[in-house]
């Protein structure tokens, strides 16, 4: 790599030419140019584009894919602008190199936000690339435009490949003015690209932490806490040490791990440990959370998350009230690969490797336990099997990185199913309390309370706005229980009960359920309470596509029924309308529509599988997902216990349609989630004349 | 500890392991055939799964010591490419998302089409029980009557 690297303080680019005639891109990959120092020495791109002479085109960068699909998606908003054959461009994970520099947070799936600084960084390659045709061609820049990884004069038609330009284009100074296309000129954006591994998932080839494997490395298997609230207090490990493949036991923090030679004498070195555990906090039950919640939904709350009009004085002259309950339990990740880490500490140095979309803040905790430089620690990120929000968690990587400096070798951590169902940060178990007030002219007042683990469920969101009188309050409860993000965050669990309650709202009403929405959001939009934390006309834009794609309102075959429901987060708008049919008294789940305005769609296929794997996992979690805590401990520790949904669950089809738009992008992997439950619960009421008010519904 | 002489992909391999040891962690720490994945060791989930004399069987629950001359098949040697029709069809249809059950459902599924060339819904729903959290059953099953239509038996 020569050293002639030239960089652009304002665009954050370094353009450096490679040994054989190549030319290397450099940028930040988060498309956060503050993320970059302004102080060129300093600036260190975590990402790459590198232009090979033969012309092939690689991307190099720091992004985890965890089933999203940012891995196809973000790379294709800039082989779009660089005018490149898609199907020739290369994706690779950045290697554990320091060279590499600082590693990306999140990858969160955050096509938003980073849409435009990457069409930037793509664009600003096609201009390098036409500044050096123009050059050797002698003619003006503004004759040649860029196609499928050629420069071509448009005069004359002349042409050179981007292999052939790509030494001089890195010698050249970088643009300080890229036009980006006319969306109406994209011919990668909007369509339907393949996963990029695709290929290599459907041959089993090893893409994930679980398949690591490294020279001297060893298999560990941890013993932690049976169940929250309990410390070891003695252990004997004479046993497990007999075990043959068994190394070494060592103690870390609350856990004992044994490391062997292979996963088995592993897991069988630690079921020969003898641990005497004891009780060091309150041994919780979900039934202790269950009656707290009770108690705290029939207390006024001692705040209020929105409070508009007066409730109380409406509820009070109110003819009619609705006074419901909803529940929602625990659940677990359950992300289909089990926590793992590799970790191989020694010298003074890191290597880990392994699931986790937070390596900063694993960097950082690893540093402080071990006494070790961040810069002496790398992590690397390969595929990951599932993430739902656990991998925001980097205990697993730290766990590894302590058993490896501890035991003195390399080694990767297998967890097993009932380890990561013991030992997760939950999606908090909730219980909701709506009450509405109605006279002759109609509804009067909306009050909702929530009573769940933790901070508790803040809820500022639709239908405020549209409701001269509304209150929403939530309570939080403190356990020693561990929770934490799960798949759409709060709505994944507000939204079942709030738009279950709409839906019987506009029932009391003798309204259209879908009718009544649009009268709402019509109403917040003509004349909103107070503040709006969504766009009416958006909101409508959804509702209406739905109703239009499913014939809403027209007849219904025979046995069918529909439910329908609406929720906006993660600044995406989605409707869905469930359709079952009842066969010998049993529903069946048959279709379900569901309408996206999610901005301008990037990837076609990846967004329509976003959307329909968020319809499935809704209804797999509205169905059956259920955890329980007796003393502390999880009842459900696998899936013979903890039901989970099947093909024979799943709908036959879910048709997803977007909203056209040319807004930027926004969130596609949890707002598909959140409307199904309720939508589901609805299509039971009408089909049985029964509320559906507590998840599970096949308890 | 025993010595196995097991056929893996039409290869005949031996290997050094406790008889109890599933064949799943043979496949993947003895032979470093890593895509047969662990998703829950009690044969719930399908993630593990491999074929035996063409048989869908859940190798986490299945011991090394039980194989014997059975040919075991997995799916590093369904196709030499890739290119079994139920492979090639859920690249056509783009079904992954995380994609780490995805080796599991393509060998019960490529079982399924052995047994039953034209599955109709009802034969998907009850050979395909694996479970997949990213939710891809949808893809799944239009992926089985895509291969199917190509001629999945092969």
């Amino acid at each position: 790599m020569s050293t002639d690297t030239m960089t652009s303080r304002r665009q954050f680019l370094k353009i450096t030419s490679i040994a054989g005639g190549g030319m290397l891109i450099g940028f930040s990959f988060s498309g956060d140019a503050s993320a970059a120092t302004p102080d060129d020495a300093a600036f260190t791109p975590n990402a790459y584009i590198k232009i090979a002479a033969d012309g092939t085109v690689t991307l190099i960068a720091p992004n985890p894919e965890i089933g999203q699909g940012v891995k196809t998606s973000l790379p294709l908003i800039i082989a779009e602008e660089l005018c490149i054959d898609w199907k020739k461009m290369k994706v690779e994970v950045a290697p554990l190199s320091d060279k590499y520099g600082r590693q990306a947070t999140g990858g969160s799936g955050a096509v938003r936000g980073r849409f435009e600084p990457l069409r930037k960084v793509g664009a600003i390659g096609r201009q390098i690339l036409i500044n050096a045709a123009s050059q050797t061609w002698n003619v003006p820049a503004e004759e040649c435009y860029a196609e499928n990884s050629f420069i071509i004069h448009k005069p004359s038609s002349k042409k050179l490949s981007y292999g052939e330009l790509a030494a001089k284009a890195a010698t050249l100074p970088v643009p300080t003015d890229a036009p980006l296309k006319d969306p109406k000129d994209f011919k990668i954006i909007g369509t339907r690209i393949k996963d990029v591994d695709i290929d290599k998932i459907v041959t089993g080839k090893p893409l994930y932490g679980i398949d690591t494997r490294r020279e001297g490395m060893m298999f560990a298997m941890v013993a932690r806490q049976p169940a929250f609230g309990k410390k070891i207090k003695s252990f004997n490990d004479a046993d497990a040490l007999k075990v043959i493949g068994v190394k070494k036991v060592v103690q870390v923090k609350n856990s004992v791990a044994v490391v062997a030679t292979s996963t088995w004498a592993a897991k069988k070195g630690r079921e020969a440990l003898h641990i005497e555990w004891e009780d060091a906090a309150k041994l919780e039950s979900t039934s202790d959370h269950d009656n707290s919640y009770k108690e705290m939904l029939s207390k006024k709350a001692p705040s209020t998350a929105r409070n508009d009009g007066d409730v109380d004085a409406a509820m009070t002259g109110a003819e009619k009230l609705l006074d419901v309950t909803y529940e929602t339990p625990m659940v677990s990740h359950c992300q289909m690969e089990p926590l793992n880490f590799f970790a191989d500490v020694r010298d003074g140095k890191a290597e880990l490797y392994g699931p986790t979309q937070v390596p900063d803040s694993l960097r950082a905790q690893v540093a402080k336990e071990l006494s070790l430089k961040p810069e002496n620690i790398s992590i690397g990120m390969p595929r990951q099997g599932g993430g739902f929000g656990r991998k925001l968690q980097p205990d697993n990587g730290v766990e590894a990185a302590l058993i490896s400096a501890a035991a003195g070798c390399p080694v990767q951590v297998q967890w097993t199913r009932e380890d990561d169902m013991q030992n997760d940060f939950y999606r908090t178990s909730a219980m909701f309390r709506y009450k509405a007030g109605f006279n002759k002219e109609g509804l009067l007042a909306w009050h909702q309370s929530s009573a769940s683990l933790g901070r508790g469920t803040n809820a500022d969101t639709y239908p405020a706005g549209a409701i001269k009188n509304f209150r929403s309050e939530s309570q939080g409860l403190t356990s020693n229980i561990a929770t934490g993000p799960w798949r759409a965050p709060t709505h994944n669990i507000l939204a079942f009960a709030a738009e279950s309650f709409m839906d019987e709202v506009s029932q009391e009403l003798k309204k259209d359920p879908i009718a009544y929405r649009l009268e709402l959001l019509e109403k917040a939009k003509s004349e909103p309470v107070g503040k709006l934390s969504y766009e009416p006309e958006k909101f409508k834009s959804v509702i209406n596509l739905v109703a239009e794609i499913s014939n809403w309102g027209k007849p219904l075959p025979k046995d069918t029924y529909r439910g329908f429901a609406t929720w906006y987060s993660f600044n995406t708008y989605v409707a869905q309308v469930v359709e079952l049919k009842m066969i010998s008294g049993k529903p069946k789940i048959q279709k379900v529509y569901c309408a996206v305005n999610c901005g301008r769609v990037v990837n076609l296929s990846g967004a329509e599988n976003q959307m329909q794997g968020a319809v499935v996992d809704g209804i797999g979690h509205a169905m059956f997902g259920k955890l329980t805590f007796n003393k502390g401990a999880v009842i459900e520790t696998n899936f013979d216990r903890y039901n989970f949904l099947r093909m024979r669950d799943t709908p036959l089809d879910v048709i997803v349609k977007f909203v056209p738009s040319e807004a930027p992008p926004t969130g596609l992997g949890e707002p598909g989630f959140p409307p199904v439950g309720p939508a589901l619960a609805n299509a039971l009421f009408a089909a049985t004349g029964k509320r559906y008010r507590k998840m599970p519904f096949e308890a | 500890m025993a010595n196995y002489k097991l056929s893996i992909n039409n290869k005949i391999v031996s290997v050094e392991a406790d008889p109890a040891t599933p064949l799943l962690w043979v496949l993947r720490d003895n032979l470093n055939l890593v895509g047969s994945k662990y998703g829950c060791g009690i044969a719930q989930c399908g993630a593990c799964t491999v074929h035996l004399e063409g048989s869908p069987i859940r190798s986490c629950q299945f011991p090394v010591s039980a194989v014997e001359k059975n040919k075991i098949v997995t799916i590093e040697g369904l196709s030499a490419n890739g290119q079994h029709p139920v492979q090639q069809a859920w690249a056509d249809l783009d079904v992954a998302q995380c994609g780490y059950c995805q080796s599991g459902q393509i060998m019960a599924a490529a079982a399924l089409l052995k047994k039953k060339p034209n599955p109709t819904d009802e034969d998907i729903d009850l050979a395909m029980s694996n479970i997949c959290r990213c939710g891809t059953q949808v893809r799944i099953r239009k992926a089985i009557h895509l291969a199917a239509k190509k001629g999945g038996t092969k």
